[in-house]
Order: structure tokens, then sequence, then C-alpha cells
């Protein structure tokens, strides 16, 4: 896997303006002298466990595994403080930064679960911190939008295109090459220029690390498969990094389905790259993106605005090129079904991305893919969603 | 109209100890129809070479200006076979310049777009997300069709970058003048003289990127510029949509007689 620097087979690379490729070496270097330093590793697993409340638990869904025959296990991510994987990453990220001598966190968000943890890394570690989010998800994610905004974090409406999460990846660009010098883009997911790929897939390893513990303590072996949703793809790589090796394990990542698979002339009605993308270049990185044939981004559609974007991350699109990770995925409908049925059956309200990878319980156990035993990573809680939920029935 | 190459045009204008105006525009904003006619009018203002914009729907690069201009551009139905037919039918002899993103050119196919680049009369191809570790694809196919690749230098560029895209590039060098987007500024900053005397090379330097006025342009030309690049102060007027066409030809005057008077 990568042959060449930054590169997952042809997917990867760094397609940036060249005002930007010296701050993508600085990051690369600063990245490459801290990831092993024993001072910087001290401190960041300081704030994992004290300040991020990990290790999360790796529970056994009792109802959950009865209904669908397999013993299910929940990663519960939606423990982690603010209430998703993102502060795994924001945290490492900020850290580095401040090692690096930068005072400015830039970030750009879609469910306002990034800028949320940004915003909390950002106010703990005592750098100044914009988060960029598309004028229609802070609509829709007001509480979030006002979380940050409590802790200090300036949040900037996005007017421009679809004013969502790909608009606010391109301000938050423009920010950075006006600010260059003592910003960090604090990148949400695995996605963007190298080294990007690389830093929040290291950063969010620690959820598969963990499972990988958990689950040879709890089962005495590796799970049959691990699911996990994938918008950019930080929770998926996350928990599917570790696993990579152990060929026995299925990988499966659930997109965004949205209402279907089909695209109007402007917009796709989903946001499954991995499943219905082309290969293209998108904010830094050659992966597979929504578009149309003459090479305009698609907008791309679900139900869940931390899955809503127009691309993925390189190396997700390399892995499930290559056969290691299979590519599914569930539709708005479906993953509202499985937020209702984790609640009910469990007591645990998942966010509405990790609902898609839930939903897709009740299709592989239809067809038989599962195994005995399954872990689906439970990226973050819902309570961000109930709203939206709530407006989709109609009222309660 | 048999169109000029880059380098003929600056040696055409070295030869009279002058700057090089660089209009840009883009293609299909408003309309194919109208794109001919702004074409006309830069050219009547004195411009020396025209980049006209392929529109892309993420342009990183760029400022709300552009990004809007572009939007509009694609409402009105540009796409890569219009945008090469309208090239075709562009009846100016003065070189004209392809700038866009990589995610059009290479979905389109990186070798077809640059022949048909070439076929319609283009003289040259700017791609500002994509750096030289990158190009490898496009420069053979520029070099194979005769197309110059044009590469931007920013202030933020160490010397040992500056070497390697003074290796790849041709036509022009495209200098960007201030860290940031495209879009109209007050100021030239002082990074622009250093950026200047620092890049060192035989190709021409061309300083875009926040130029709007006269004596912008003057004042670039004199810190040891070849060419001024204007983009945004353009696509205003356009957006505008008042007296477009007068409008667009007297600012292209005003543009060139600043350069001139500073040459």
């Amino acid at each position: 896997m990568g042959q060449i620097k930054g590169k997952y087979g042809k997917y990867g690379g760094q397609y940036v303006p060249e005002v930007l490729m010296p701050a993508l070496e600085e990051l690369e270097e600063g990245y490459e002298r801290y990831k092993n330093d024993p001072e910087f590793l001290a401190e960041l697993d300081h704030y994992l466990q004290d300040f991020a409340g990990r290790k999360t638990p790796l529970y056994f869904a009792r109802n959950l595994s009865k209904k669908y025959g397999s013993k299910i296990y929940l990663k519960r991510e939606d423990l982690v403080h603010g209430g998703a994987h993102k502060l795994n990453n924001a945290i490492g990220q900020a850290l580095l930064a401040k090692y690096m001598g930068k005072t400015r966190l830039i970030a750009e968000t879609g469910a306002g679960q990034h800028g949320t943890a940004t915003a909390m890394a950002g106010a703990n570690l005592g750098l100044e911190t914009i988060v960029y989010m598309g004028a229609k998800d802070v609509k829709r994610q007001q509480m979030n939008a006002y979380r940050m905004e409590l802790m200090g974090t300036k949040v900037v409406p996005v007017e421009t295109g679809s004013r969502t999460l790909k608009d606010a990846i391109n301000e938050a660009f423009r920010d950075w090459v006006t600010n260059v010098g003592n910003t960090h883009y604090l990148m949400g997911s695995v996605v963007g220029p190298h080294p990007y790929p690389v830093i929040v897939r290291d950063f969010q390893s620690v959820i598969g690390r963990e499972v990988k513990g958990q689950i040879l303590q709890k089962e005495g072996r590796m799970p049959d498969s691990i699911i996990a949703c994938a918008g950019g793809g930080s929770n998926a790589m996350g928990i599917f990094y570790p696993f990579i090796e152990d060929k026995e394990v299925k990988l499966i990542a659930v997109e965004a389905g949205g209402k279907s698979l089909k695209c109007t002339e402007k917009a796709a009605l989903h946001s499954a790259s991995l499943c219905a993308g082309e290969e293209g270049i998108l904010h830094g990185a050659r992966t597979k993106v929504l578009q149309d044939k003459n090479g305009q981004i698609l907008e791309s559609e679900s139900v869940s605005a931390g899955l809503d974007y127009s691309g993925v991350g390189p190396e997700l699109a390399y892995l499930s090129e290559s056969g290691r990770v299979t590519a599914r995925y569930a539709t708005d409908d479906e993953a509202v079904e499985a937020f209702h049925e984790l609640s009910r059956l469990e007591g645990i309200i998942p966010a509405l991305e990790s609902s898609h990878a839930l939903a897709y319980l009740k299709k592989s156990s239809e067809a038989g893919e599962l195994g005995e035993v399954v872990v689906v990573n439970l990226s973050g809680r819902g309570d961000k969603d109930l709203e939206t939920v709530l407006s989709l029935r109609g009222g309660i | 109209m048999e169109r000029q190459k880059i380098s003929e045009k600056f040696s055409e204008l070295r030869e009279r100890k002058e700057g090089a105006l660089i209009c840009y525009v883009m293609a299909g904003d408003p309309s194919a129809k109208k794109t001919e006619e702004i074409v006309k009018a830069l050219v009547n203002g004195g411009a020396d070479i025209i980049e006209l914009g392929f529109p892309f729907s993420d342009p990183v690069a760029d400022g709300p200006t552009i990004q809007v201009a572009g939007q509009r551009a694609l409402s009105a139905g540009m796409d890569t076979q219009r945008y090469f037919e309208l090239i075709k039918t562009l009846d100016v002899g003065i070189p004209l310049v392809c700038m866009t993103y990589y995610n059009p050119v290479f979905r389109y196919g990186v070798e077809k777009f640059v022949e048909k680049a070439a076929d319609a009369g283009i003289s040259g191809l700017i791609v500002p997300d994509i750096p030289v570790e990158e190009a490898a694809d496009l420069k053979s196919s520029c070099e194979k069709h005769g197309l110059d690749l044009i590469f931007l230098i920013a202030p933020t560029t160490t010397e040992g970058r500056v070497r390697k895209i003074l290796e790849r590039g041709s036509g022009f060098l495209y200098l960007v003048s201030r860290l940031g987007v495209t879009g109209a500024r007050e100021d030239v900053s002082s990074s622009t003289r250093e950026l200047l005397s620092r890049v060192e090379t035989g190709l021409p330097k061309a300083v875009g990127f926040g130029i709007s006025t006269g004596k912008q342009a003057a004042e670039v030309r004199e810190a040891g510029a070849d060419a001024v690049i204007v983009g945004s102060a353009f696509v205003k007027i356009i957006e505008e949509g008042k007296d477009v066409n007068e409008r667009l030809e007297a600012l292209a005057s005003e543009l060139k007689s600043g350069i001139r008077r500073a040459s």
C-alpha cells in the first residue's frame, strides 16, 4: 500500500494551489517529527484518557444480537467527550499544531461534530479557533453551532455554492491560503491532500486498536466483520486500519444512499462516492468523487449532515477498489429506521451517521454476510439529530 | 485569424520594450455569445493575452467573485464541448490561455483535453490546483500538442520548489503577488517586489492576484514584471451587467496605459 508517499495506488496525492505546498511540507515534517516523540505521545495520551474519556467500551448489544442472530458489539465512540469520535483527531491535530508553533486553528464542519471537537480542543489548548460551516448546516445543526460559540470559537456560515460541507471546505481552504503562516487547518476526515489522510487515520486508529484488545478479551478471537459508516470515512478508517492485515476480518463501509443512488443533472440524491462515484480530484486528493461528465462536482444528499459529502478518503477508495473493504450503502429511510431501532432495543440513541452502519445489520443479516461476531462502530450519539428525526416524523 | 504563440507575443512586446496585459474572464459568463463581445472589448482596450476560465464548481484558489462567475457560466450551460467551440469562434489573433482546475481536465481525459484545446487554438494552460509534482501527465500532453503549461509561484514557494517549477514551466510564470485567493484589492504588496527579485528566469514573469487599477499595474511593471494579470476587476464589471463592453474596454485601456507608462 502507498507505493509512493501519500499515494494509495492511484489515489491520494497533493492537488492544491502552490501557495499551500510549503504548508503541506511543513505539516508533514512536523508530523514525522512528533508522531513518535515520547513527550508528544504522553501528552496526547493524557488528553485522550482524561479529557476525551478513552478508552470507550466495546458494548455487547444483547437485544440487537438476538434480533439479527449474530453477536453484535458496539464500539461506543458516542461516549467520547462531545459525543463523537471526532475528538480523537481534533485533539491530536490541535496538539500537533501547538507543538509546531501555530496559534490559530481553522476547520470546517458538516454536522457540527468535527467543529465541536475542534472548538473543544482549541479552547482547551488555548488556540484561536474559527469554524466554517455551510449556512444550510448551521440551520439544521443550530445547537452545535451554539456549542462551538460557547467554547469561544467563531462560527462562519458559508453562503456560497450548495451551502453545505463541500463549500465550507472551499472556504476553509481560502482562509488557509491567506493565513498559512500562523494557521493550522484541522482537517476533520481522512480526506484532502497528503499528509492529511495519514494524520487523521493515525489519530483515529485508536478506535481499532482498542477494539482489537477488547474483542480478544471478550471473544478470544478476531471479529468476523466490522461495520462503519463512511462519508469522508474517518471513523471507518479509524476502526478498520488496525485490522487491514487481518484478512479474515470483513470490513464493511456503509455510505449514505440518501433517497436513491440516482442523480439529477446538478445533484446526486445520495452521498455514496465509493458505491457510485467516479475517479476524480476533489479538495486536494485523487479519489472517488460524485461528479458529472464534465468533471463538475455534484452536490450530495443525505439525511445526516456528517455523511453529506461529494468525495471520500483516498485510502478508503483504494481499499474498496482493491477489495479489502466492501462498500455498501443504506438509504435515508433505512438509517432512520435503524436510529429508532437501536434507541428502542438498547436504550442508545445513535447519530444518524452511525445509523447507516446499523441499518446495514438488517440487510447483511438477511444476506448472511455478517458471520458470528460483528463490531459496529457507533461513531457518535444522536442527540444532535433529534430535531431532524422529529421533523421527519412530523412531531411526537 | 491565426493566433500567436505566447512566446511570439512576448518577443514582440520586448522589442517594443512594453509590458503585457493579461486579462482573465470566465468563458460563458453570462453566456457564450456575450463572451465573444467581452473578448473583443478586452482586445480593443489593449489586452495582449486573454485567459479564458473554464468554470469549475469548487474553485479553491479563487475568491468569491470568480466562483460566482463560474456558477453563472455553468448555469448558462457552459461545458467542455461548448468551451472548445467558443474558443474556435473567437476572432482574435492574440494568444488565448485556458485556466481551469484539474478535475474537469482529468475527467475529460488529460490527453484528449489538451489535444482539443490545441485544435481550438489555445496556446497555454493554467491549472492552479496541480503542483509540479502531480503534473507529469499534463506536461507531456502539453509538450506533445505544443501548449505552454504555466505554473504559479507564490510568496510561500521555497527556493527548492522555485527551481522545480522553473524546470517545468513554459510560456510565462504566474507569480502570485500575495497570500490569499484571487480578488481585487487596494494596494500592491511588498511581497510582489520580493518575489520578482527572488525568481530568476528567462521566462516572462507575470504578476497576478489583487490588481485592478492602472496605477497598480504601473507599480507592478516598475517592480520588474513582464506582464500584469487582471481578472476579478473585469469579472465584477460583467457581474454588474451595466455598459459591460464599454467599461471592460476602458479598464483594459487604463491598465495597458499604466503598464506602458512604466515601460
